[in-house]
């Protein structure tokens, strides 16, 4: 994921033609919303309920992404599992952005000694490739949601600390805010009232963006048996369990995964057309 | 003989529709220097760049007939455009930094033309290049040739970007804005070698806002406004006895020295209220102020009152540490040495030297108008909150003050909601002022404040300056490189120079009998008006 922050353009953008993929990536993405908050809407199954009988059947009309090897029904599991992998996703990326702005706020606004404190621990975080840190950090704790949250939280803080740094040393020398200085604004007043939102304002789209991503990494933890165990249906925890089975029954892995890919697809699209939105505003 | 460019009735338009030039007709023949003179949005460069084909993929040109040195344009391609480009018509724009190629260095850019079209065997062209920058008083050519645009200064790039455009000997060069950011002297000099251009047989198309500028050179001027020609003529007959009302007002606009004490913003003339100073109150005193930066001193010595009512100016060109004058008396930045403080007598309170927390409460008393309005306004910030921001006052006081203050710099309550990028720059400096002269301050801190402006609209700012100063009794600190308006705003001047004040004393003794070199060498190079309707 490559992460520019959305700086004030020159020109606002041209009100141009929506991309057609883009209200298909917003239908999309509804959908998953509705499985995540009510699945019972989209499926009528019993996500655990298993029938032997029915184990391996390729997809139709009464399994639309066709059986696993216990016979669960795939679409039903993938319905529910919107429900993990968003809540996964969602929790871990507030997480990383509330700890990420207020590190690198605290390190655009602190004195220098803080500044290089907490610069140099986000720089030796960032230089771990993010799976690998959420991996470790998983190692010393248990296997499971929580730990699985916080270790994605933890691998991704560092991105949103530099940004928010960065942005802070830009904003901190804007001129609004020297002009704020002449009212006779005290500095805490100043931080509130002038650079605190400034800095912030981009943060929710970048998050947009990034929760793909933490979506990506959190079904990849789970396939690593890290995160929400069997028979949870999370979505990469589905793939782990039906990844012997890929000869066979190609639905019960592929399906799943599709979703995945176009969930994350489609979210990064909606968080780059809201970033240009911005970026043509300001 | 014909006419080298011809233009009947052009028109561009932009998508929107945007109709930037309405039916455009003039010609000019060979060996005349004609200028193009316009504000902002009067479609003067746009039809600088349509002549050579460069007004954008966006714009449709139509128009009865389009020669240039004897070919018709009208329906040219590209390719057709790139053989004239050059080589007939050389083009030299406003910002040579951006007109540079950064990876290229100065002797490449210049050679590359030379390239294009084929002219003298490659092995010769480094001597060529160097002639052609030695032409334009490049000093030191063969060194120069070797270095990258970010080298040069200012100055040393726009006579580069001049020899680009007459390395193929073209007959016409069209040089738009060309020494808009330029310093006053820096300024001077190009305009010098532009006339220079002239004499040796070049014809020159000249586009500028600034009717002193065009007035140095020009043989005849062509005044346009919104899209259409309103006025041309010869240049000493245009500035003597302008036909067209706009071109009287363009003229009534310029602040010179015999602008002092009258209304710029009128074409009959108007006395300014008058202005009350109070020499015994004094409201704000440096001295001794120094300022380094590790090892560049960027004030050195700098001393001087501000008395209630009264107007100060400080001139200079850029580096000459005017800017870092006008920081120092905010309390933005901290003198290396010298103090500030502010009032008289029993009521004088330390400015600088003191810590934040004991400047705070005086910080009302000093307040400040940018150059740039839009970058010190906050961008969530509407006008309500923005002009709010400093007040004391709370809820409907609070608003009814906005309005009042707005009233004041001639805005109306329906600017309340609107944000300052949907506001036009004249309105967005009056906005800015009406926020500066909310807490009822001692001294206004002007930092260039009409820089950025056109002369019509700079003129009402100036205009409303002084009434507001007229009748708040409020002493400015007016910073600004253009000697013209110092002249038309200050009571007394500082003349700086490499952080350094070469020169102070009351503005008319000043710019009249000015003592020092650097003085005279400014007040030269100012392109003023009368040069022409004097004959000289």
């Amino acid at each position: 994921m490559d992460v520019t922050l959305p700086v004030p353009a020159a020109a606002p953008a041209r009100p141009g033609r929506l991309p057609a993929g883009l209200p298909i990536a917003g239908l999309f993405l509804a959908l998953v919303a509705v499985a995540a908050v009510a699945p019972g809407l989209l499926t009528h199954t019993d996500p655990l309920a298993a029938d032997p009988m029915a184990a391996l059947q390729a997809p139709s009309a009464a399994h639309w992404f066709g059986t696993d090897q216990l016979g669960r029904d795939v679409f039903t599991r993938t319905v529910y599992g919107a429900r993990y992998s968003l809540f996964i996703g969602l929790t871990a990326t507030l997480l990383s952005v509330l700890a990420g702005g207020v590190l690198g706020l605290l390190a655009g606004l602190a004195p220098r000694a803080v500044d290089e404190a907490i610069s140099r621990a986000l720089d030796v975080l960032s230089s771990f490739p993010e799976v690998l840190l959420a991996l470790l950090f998983i190692a010393f704790t248990e296997p499971g949601t929580p730990s699985l949250i916080l270790a994605i939280a933890l691998a991704f803080a560092p991105r949103y600390g530099r940004i928010v740094r960065a942005q802070t040393l830009l904003v901190r020398r804007a001129g609004y805010v020297e002009q704020a200085v002449t009212f006779g604004l005290s500095r805490t007043r100043l931080a509130w009232r002038h650079i605190v939102p400034n800095v912030l304002g981009p943060l929710p789209i970048l998050a947009t963006i990034g929760l793909g991503t933490a979506i990506v990494n959190a079904s990849a933890l789970s396939f690593l048996g890290m995160g929400p165990q069997p028979p949870s249906p999370e979505w990469g925890a589905m793939l782990s369990e039906s990844r012997n089975y890929l000869r066979v029954a190609w639905w019960s892995a592929i399906l799943p995964g599709a979703t995945l890919t176009v969930t994350v697809i489609a979210l990064t699209a909606v968080g780059r057309r809201l970033q240009a939105r911005f970026e043509g505003r300001r | 003989m014909a006419p080298l460019l011809s233009v009947q009735d052009l028109h561009v338009t932009f998508p929107g529709p945007v109709h930037a030039v309405r039916g455009v007709s003039f010609d000019i023949e060979p060996g005349e220097c004609v200028a193009l003179v316009g504000e902002s949005g009067s479609g003067k460069s746009v039809t600088a760049r349509t002549l050579v084909g460069l007004a954008g993929p966006a714009a449709q040109v139509r128009a009865a007939r389009l020669t240039l040195d004897g070919r018709d344009t009208l329906g040219f391609g590209e390719r057709d455009w790139r053989r004239l480009r050059g080589r007939v018509a050389g083009l030299v724009l406003q910002d040579a930094l951006v007109s540079l190629d950064p990876l290229n260095t100065v002797g490449a850019e210049v050679g590359e033309v030379l390239r294009a079209h084929g002219i003298g065997r490659p092995a010769d062209r480094p001597v060529r290049v160097a002639e052609l920058l030695s032409a334009v008083h490049v000093p030191d050519p063969e060194e120069r040739a070797r270095q990258y645009p970010h080298q040069l200064s200012g100055g040393l790039r726009q006579r580069a970007l001049i020899a680009s455009a007459i390395a193929a000997d073209p007959p016409l060069l069209i040089a738009d804005e060309p020494t808009t950011a330029l310093d006053v002297t820096v300024q001077a000099q190009l305009l010098d070698l532009l006339a220079e251009r002239r004499a040796a047989g070049s014809t020159v198309l000249l586009v500028s806002h600034d009717l002193a500028v065009v007035s140095r050179i020009a043989d005849r001027v062509l005044v346009m406004r919104a899209g259409e020609i309103v006025e041309q003529g010869p240049t000493a007959q245009v500035l003597a006895a302008p036909a067209h009302p706009y071109t009287r007002l363009l003229l009534a606009a310029v602040p010179t020295a015999e602008s002092r004490g009258r209304r710029l913003s009128v074409t009959e003339p108007e006395p300014l209220p008058p202005r009350n100073v109070e020499p015994d109150r004094i409201v704000l005193s440096a001295t001794g102020l120094h300022k380094w930066y590790r090892t560049r001193h960027a004030v050195d010595d700098v001393s001087f009152t501000l008395a209630r009512g009264e107007t100060l100016g400080v001139v200079g060109e850029s580096g000459s540490g005017k800017t870092t004058v006008a920081r120092i008396a905010l309390g933005l930045v901290e003198p290396s040495a010298g103090t500030i403080r502010l009032g008289s007598g029993s009521g004088q309170v330390d400015w600088t030297g003191v810590p934040e927390r004991r400047r705070r409460p005086h910080r009302r008393r000093l307040q400040v108008i940018a150059q740039d309005p839009l970058s010190s306004f906050d961008p969530r910030y509407t006008v309500e909150r923005l002009v709010g921001e400093p007040l004391l006052e709370r809820g409907r006081a609070r608003r009814d003050r906005v309005v009042e203050l707005l009233e004041r710099v001639g805005l109306g309550a329906e600017h309340l909601s609107r944000h300052p990028r949907a506001l036009s720059g004249g309105q967005r400096q009056r906005v800015a002022i009406a926020r500066a002269i909310g807490p009822r301050p001692d001294v206004l801190v002007c930092d260039e404040p009409v820089s950025a402006l056109d002369v019509s609209i700079q003129a009402q700012v100036l205009d409303l300056l002084a009434d507001l100063q007229a009748a708040d009794g409020t002493a400015l600190l007016f910073i600004s490189h253009d000697l013209g308006v110092i002249h038309h705003v200050a009571d007394r001047v500082l003349v700086m120079h490499d952080g350094r004040v070469v020169e102070q004393g009351p503005v008319t003794d000043v710019f009249t009998a000015p003592s020092h070199e650097y003085t005279k060498s400014l007040l030269a190079a100012v392109p003023t008006l009368d040069s022409v309707s004097n004959g000289t």
